[in-house]
């Protein structure tokens, strides 16, 4: 076993190796970026090393770097977790060639894997079922019309370099082939710089479900299937392990295809082969096809570690360091049913948009297994992947583990940027998933409902309003009145609502809260109860904002009531000179639309230049004086119209 | 020791004792809803619907979310000038801003425009009187008319009429007792010194007006024509004459402004809260069961003190003298007091302790809380003979001239010179307060009318007439009448005889916030006068 390894990675994949590191005696060295300076991996590590800009290709992407910092702390190996180097051939050579170990597969299998077409090739060779399609060197745009008539509509045209859904179009009818091929070439030119596409048929109701490989370089053996088929835009989005509906034939007919394929390439360490399962009549053990192999640790594996009992990455530190595979197939078997789901800085009612934001609050629930890179106060930044954590949970049957999932989620406190905690939520409760009747298209059908922003409740709202109050916590002689409660108002704004609550004192630790014509009673000593109804809210409180976690996370403005320019929409709206002077410049015409702060005119008294500025947004009315005139002070320059 | 109850909760007694005290409090309550009415539906609609915010609204938006309000004078006025002036048209009381204890003195402009009764005066003067006691900074939030015209001449020239408001201004300010005005309406003639007398100011633009003269007074003196704005508005007072120094944009961000100033009067924080002191081992909630519903039923005092403070715990000075007056150590939420309890009526013996009590307290700067249930020193040829006079004289002096914060807290009859030796008004106390089952005299009314009954048939029979039975009662009926009218609570509360009328169940918060005020100012030393040995 190593005694020491470089992780070049950063996040929740870094903390997850770490983690196992530990438990195994290992020690760490981290690797960061200037703005990952302080984040949670390199604070778990045992050292650091600096690697450079924020950019991921001057710092994450930089082999050379990553090697020159093994070597300086001694590191025997390099774990490369997911994305950056750990799919590139030319890295695992370079980390050899240093006298490195690159945890996981050789330059060679990596590389039979990498572009596409290749691998199908070589898969179909190996026996393993491929779906029809064209992958040859071809390019003609009327050929590969031809071999797409011959597929069979509908067919996807991919770009042979591509991944993460770029350079992929679907065509349903022959007559949108030409459009689509074209966009699809230029945007796979684009995004990697080779335009070469394949064609596979479209299978109607895709799963998506992959197999779990390991392989000693030799023999491989399969840690069973994940399902990932809740996916938006090619994004997984909630994996769980084994995949609903299941057969025992079809899972042997898979496990046996998968390690066909990996030991058809010699493949070591973890890995995973997708396969594309057509679901319109049922699982069937003759409707998989090879799709691609992940070479490396997949984002999802810790469903297959819930159900399997295994370490995957002390077992690629074994298997990396020279040990043989740790278990038998014969040895491997199932044991309830997992999830995971990915919860990322996103705005979900906004077209998913990456989100970033300091995490000001951030607690996940007892009872489920978080891997996250961030802890509270860390930042979500615009650099790299917006993910906070997956949330894992494990349980007797799938049904057990669907429901823990849901409570998990809904026991997920974070705070200070917007997520998609509501939408995994909402997937959790969802009907087909419930019932394990899953495909790629689930989401995008129900898109709408799924992400929309939840509303908090007048309950939610009232809590909030103490929030805003500072009342979440108890005081002395709280709100105490002789005869007559005291009545104060909460301001809050929920996205574009203002809302105004009435919070009255009713002595000791009790408020009643009205709001938008619903009143309650709220106490929080010892919890929070509404209606003397105990809730699980919880509350959280940052400047200008609250928080209520109340299995969503409703997060409302609090207005700084000091914020209010009492200089805006001033008097009569005439700009003065407040000193006598020369005007130097006037930059506004009678009728013209200025917005407050614009620059009206520019008076040039006592060797400064002052620029007269406009006191609110609004038309300029009249302009009293032109460039070169001397004026008195109080002298009007400028008149701005009456609001209208 | 911890004192024992030997209340039966759940007897007859107990019961009717409950029925009784729910009925005064029920009396009370509605008195004291109906002051906080203000001036009514339309008067306050109009207020409202000109973009202003209720004085009760302005008060709580003023003071720090659920910080306690220890509002004084709320029944001033009652049944007084045929209830033209519900709370004495101001709010007043003491609250806290960013944690420190201020007193706000709110004026209702739905209650005939916030014009100043003799009684409102006299509510804004006792209001400022117990913040130059306590040393709390003063918030004026201003919506007035000035005085109440029809009632100059009893609002106007005298010492504690409306100049005196201006002149404690500048006394406190003189001291550093910070004075804040905000200024939400007018602020007309006399008022506009509030504001102009004030250390920071701040005015509402469009409803802020500070004025000497109104525009009809100035159209009448000078045939000026000019709006109230242009006058004395917001921006007229920020932007030329100085008279304000802030401008708000409405009632909450002049609120928000005065919170702000307050915030920053670099004063440190007030008494820090004592943490972990124990609730009293008797329920507040019993006073009702154990106070008797009859003044003239007697009851041990100690089962009010047990259910006042910290654990009910209760270290009895001299319990084995003078009985009928119980003194001893004890704390409140962590502040330690020494109470002056009466156990009926006042001998000798009692006074003198009571005397040599608060000599003590004095001493060890421990505030006196007064528990009144007093009908007065005890008559007789023994007693004058023995110089009870003489007794009493020590007690009275000792507290009128002690240093010490007191509060007093009438929970029974206050008559005649027990009220003296007990802290009464005119002992100053910090605080004093009463509950609904007390009255106030200078003696009991059948007492009174038989004094005057005695002195007429005296005078009846030296004429040689006859005075009949049934003539004496009816002689006598309009004076206990007026007694029992005028001894009420509501009556005394109504003329601010006292700081208001409290819910029994609340004294212990009273007190406590009671306290906690009258610590905010430094215990001077305390120099007795002679007393008569």
């Amino acid at each position: 076993m190593f005694t020491r390894i470089l992780i070049a990675n950063r996040g929740e994949i870094a903390c997850r190796v770490i983690d196992t590191c530990r438990r195994l005696g290992v020690q760490t060295v981290a690797v960061h970026s200037d703005v990952d300076a302080r984040v949670r991996h390199v604070a778990m590590a045992d050292q650091a090393v600096s690697l450079g800009g924020a950019a991921p290709a001057e710092s994450y992407l930089r082999g050379d770097a990553i090697i020159d910092a093994a070597r300086a702390t001694g590191a025997q190996a390099i774990h490369p977790g997911y994305g950056f180097l750990s799919e590139n051939p030319e890295f695992v050579e370079a980390v050899e060639a240093a006298g490195l170990v690159f945890i996981g597969p050789s330059a060679s299998a990596i590389r039979a894997m990498g572009l596409k077409d290749a691998a199908k090739d070589l898969m179909a060779q190996a026996g393993v079922p491929v779906v029809p399609g064209y992958q040859g060197q071809g390019q003609v745009p009327a050929d590969l019309a031809a071999e797409a008539d011959n597929i069979g509509y509908p067919v996807l045209i991919k770009a042979v370099a591509g991944g993460g859904g770029k350079g992929m179009r679907k065509v349903d009818v022959p007559g949108g082939f030409a459009d689509a091929l074209e966009s699809a070439q230029s945007e796979a030119r684009k995004a990697f710089g080779n335009a070469h596409v394949l064609i596979e048929k479209w299978v109607t109701t895709p799963r998506h479900i992959e197999v779990q490989v390991f392989g000693d370089g030799e023999k491989a053996v399969h840690l069973f299937e994940r399902d990932c088929s809740l996916q938006r835009r090619h994004q997984k989005v909630i994996e769980e392990a084994p995949a609903p509906g299941m057969t025992v034939e079809m899972r042997e007919a898979m496990g046996d295809a998968a390690v066909r394929a990996a030991e058809a390439i010699g493949y070591s360490g973890a890995g995973t082969v997708e396969f594309i399962v057509d679901a319109s009549d049922g699982l069937r053990a003759d409707g998989f096809w090879f799709m691609e192999m992940n070479t490396r640790l997949q984002v999802e594996h810790p469903v297959t570690e819930a159900i399997t009992g295994v370490d995957l990455v002390e077992w690629q530190l074994r298997v990396a360091s020279g040990e043989g595979l740790p278990m038998s197939q014969h040895q491997l078997s199932i044991n309830g049913h997992a999830f995971e789901a990915r919860l990322y800085a996103e705005d979900t009612a906004n077209g998913f948009l990456p989100q970033t934001g300091t995490l000001t609050h951030l607690r996940f629930p007892d009872g489920a297994r978080a891997e996250t890179g961030v802890r509270p106060g860390d930042a979500i930044s615009p650099w790299y992947d917006p993910m906070i954590a997956k949330i894992v949970v494990h349980g007797p049957t799938r049904a057990t583990a669907l429901l823990s999932l849901e409570r998990a989620l809904a026991g997920t406190q974070v705070a200070g940027t917007v997520t998609n905690l509501s939408f995994l939520r909402k997937l959790s409760q969802h009907d087909a998933f419930r019932a394990g009747d899953v495909d790629t298209g689930l989401i995008d059908r129900d898109v709408e409902v799924l992400s929309a922003r939840p509303d908090p409740c007048s309950r939610a709202r009232a809590i909030a309003a103490l929030a805003a109050l500072g009342l979440h916590r108890a005081q002395g002689a709280e709100a105490l009145h002789l005869w007559v409660p005291m009545v104060w108002t909460a301001h809050l704004v929920w996205g574009d609502e203002a809302i105004a609550a009435r919070v009255e004192g009713l002595g000791g630790d009790r408020y009643r809260v009205t709001l938008d014509g619903a009143s309650h009673v709220v106490t929080r000593v010892g919890g929070w109860r509404v209606d003397d109804v105990a809730v699980s809210a919880e509350v959280g409180h940052g400047p200008g904002i609250v928080h209520v976690f109340w299995g969503n996370v409703y997060s409302f403005a609090v207005p700084d009531p000091l914020a209010v320019d009492a200089a805006g929409g001033a008097g009569s709206g005439v700009i003065e000179a407040p000193m006598p002077g020369l005007v130097k410049s006037v930059h506004v015409a009678p009728g013209d639309s200025v917005v407050a702060g614009a620059r009206l005119a520019v008076l040039e008294a006592m060797k400064m230049e002052h620029a007269m500025v406009a006191p609110r947004d609004g038309i300029v009315g009249e302009v009293l004086v032109a460039a070169g005139d001397q004026v008195e002070a109080g002298a009007a320059l400028v008149r701005m119209e009456e609001d209208a | 020791m911890k004192l024992a109850s030997t209340l039966i909760p759940a007897s007859e007694q107990a019961k009717a004792n409950r029925a009784a005290h729910l009925a005064a409090l029920t009396e009370v309550r509605e008195a004291a809803e109906r002051a906080a009415a203000g001036g009514g539906g339309t008067s306050r609609d109009r207020h409202l619907s000109r973009g202003k915010m209720l004085p009760r609204d302005r008060v709580a938006g003023l003071l720090d979310p659920g910080s306690p309000f220890l509002e004084i004078g709320v029944f001033a006025g009652h049944g007084m000038y045929d209830d033209a002036s519900p709370g004495g048209g101001a709010i007043a009381g003491v609250g806290r801003v960013h944690g420190r204890d201020v007193m706000v003195v709110c004026n209702d402009a739905t209650v005939k425009g916030g014009t100043y009764y003799p009684i409102t005066v006299k509510k804004h003067l006792r209001a400022q009187e117990i913040a130059e006691e306590c040393r709390l900074p003063c918030v004026y939030l201003v919506d007035s008319g000035g005085a109440n015209l029809p009632n100059q001449d009893e609002v106007f020239p005298d010492r504690d009429h409306f100049g005196r408001i201006f002149y404690n201004q500048a006394r406190m300010s003189a001291k550093g007792i910070a004075q804040i005005a905000v200024v939400m309406g007018s602020c007309t003639a006399g008022g506009a010194y509030v504001p102009a007398m004030s250390d920071v100011s701040i005015i509402v633009r469009d409803q802020g007006t500070i004025f000497l003269a109104g525009p009809p007074l100035v159209k009448a003196a000078t045939g000026e024509v000019v709006t109230a704005e242009d006058l004395g508005g917001g921006d007229v007072h920020t932007r030329l004459s100085g008279v304000a120094d802030y401008l708000a944009e409405s009632d909450a961000h002049a609120l928000a402004l005065a919170r702000q100033a307050v915030g920053n009067l670099n004063r440190g924080p007030g008494l820090a809260v004592a943490a972990g002191f124990e609730p009293p081992a008797y329920d507040p909630e019993e006073l009702l069961d154990v106070v008797p519903a009859d003044l003239r039923t007697p009851y041990d005092i100690r089962e009010v003190i047990m259910r006042l403070v910290d654990g009910s715990r209760f270290d009895e000075f001299k319990a084995r003298f003078g009985e009928t007056l119980v003194t001893g150590f004890a704390h409140v939420e962590g502040m330690p007091v020494g109470l002056v309890a009466n156990n009926g009526v006042l001998f000798s013996e009692a006074a003198s302790k009571g005397a040599h009590f608060i000599e003590l307290c004095s001493q060890r700067n421990i505030p006196l809380v007064f528990l009144q249930n007093i009908t007065g020193f005890m008559v007789g040829r023994k007693y004058e003979n023995e110089g009870i006079a003489r007794h009493g004289a020590k007690m009275v002096t000792a507290v009128a001239t002690t240093n010490v914060p007191k509060i007093t807290m009438i929970v029974g009859g206050s008559f005649g010179a027990g009220n003296y030796g007990m802290a009464g008004r005119a002992y100053q106390p910090n605080f004093l307060w009463t509950w609904p089952n007390s009255r106030i005299s200078v003696m009991g009314g059948p007492q009174a009318a038989g004094v005057l009954a005695t002195v007429k048939r005296d005078a009846m029979e030296r004429a040689g007439q006859d005075w009949s039975t049934e003539a004496e009662a009816a002689f006598k009926r309009p004076t206990e009448e007026m007694f029992a009218r005028q001894s009420h609570p509501l009556y005394a509360s109504a003329r601010l005889w006292d700081d208001g009328i409290i819910d029994p169940r609340k004294s212990r918060d009273v007190l406590s916030l009671s306290l906690r005020a009258a610590l905010n100012a430094p215990i001077e030393d305390t120099r007795f006068g002679v007393f008569r040995m």
